[in-house]
């Protein structure tokens, strides 16, 4: 398993994109991990801040995005005096194969931190053959 | 400061409000335990304080916080796992332990200290100390 890089303050991604967005606002892309086992295609973000009912994950053409939301209506009657990032909601895309079984699609969110599991299509998953 | 004047514009003012406040010379770089990871951000309200910060990941029983006069010490480790057999195509999060303490302009009520970690987000209620909070003067 390779080192975890060090520990450091990155400001967010912001999104840069052709599409806009009827709410005015900046987006943040989130940082995340791609790993690959036998049986499936793992995605793992940060989205800070989002709650489980304000994460949308959808499909649609191959490409799969994933929208976090945060609920802001807690910065309520704060004042800010001292700031070191910023805030907003999350969006992020990805163009899927067509080897991950779409229907099978399962995604869990904890401590801000979602993981999307894209579970392979049968016949894209390594197939031991046995020697006779 | 109305943050909220416009419900449409509410998160871009909220976001703007947070850019502001980027150079303010509000926090002192106090005794800090080492590095500047996690960034926080520091609200009043009223008389009393909040430090929010992020911090993805990090389980509760990872994380330490303290309260000593008028500095915050938040320690913890945060950690990322890959199933073993993995092959890492992607790797943008960080991990690794942090230690930051942050020295506040302001007395705080140490016992009035609560700390709350929920979805990624450390939120911390500092009460103004009674010794430290402003009085009203009368002007006749």
């Amino acid at each position: 398993m390779a080192t975890a890089q060090e520990l450091a303050v990155r400001d967010k991604k912001e999104l840069v994109s052709k599409d806009e967005k009827t709410v005015p606002g900046r987006y943040y892309v989130p940082f995340g991990d791609i790993y690959e086992t036998d049986e499936a295609l793992c995605v793992v973000m940060e989205m800070p801040g989002v709650e489980r009912k304000d994460v949308d994950v959808a499909l649609e053409n191959g490409v799969l995005r994933v929208d976090g939301r945060i609920d802001f209506a807690k910065y309520e009657g704060m004042e800010p005096v001292y700031t070191e990032y910023n805030v907003g909601h999350y969006t992020r895309s990805f163009t899927l194969s067509d080897k991950i079984d779409q229907e099978r699609i399962s995604a869990q969110l904890d401590d801000g931190v979602l993981t999307l599991t894209l579970p392979k299509a049968k016949e894209a998953q390594p197939r031991r053959i046995s020697i006779g | 400061m109305a943050i909220f004047a416009d419900p449409f514009d509410a998160l871009s003012s909220l976001q703007q409000a947070l850019d502001t406040f980027r150079t303010s010379g509000w926090l002192a770089s106090g005794p800090s335990g080492g590095g500047s990871y996690p960034p926080v951000n520091v609200f009043r309200k009223g008389d009393d304080f909040y430090i929010i910060t992020e911090i993805p990941g990090v389980q509760k029983s990872e994380l330490e916080v303290q309260v000593k006069g008028n500095t915050i010490r938040l320690a913890g480790n945060k950690s990322v796992s890959h199933p073993e057999k993995a092959s890492l195509h992607r790797r943008e999060r960080l991990a690794g332990r942090f230690d930051r303490a942050v020295t506040l302009p302001i007395e705080v009520d140490p016992d009035g200290v609560t700390a709350e970690c929920r979805d990624g987000i450390l939120a911390l209620f500092l009460p103004r100390a009674e010794s430290d909070k402003p009085r009203s003067i009368q002007v006749v």
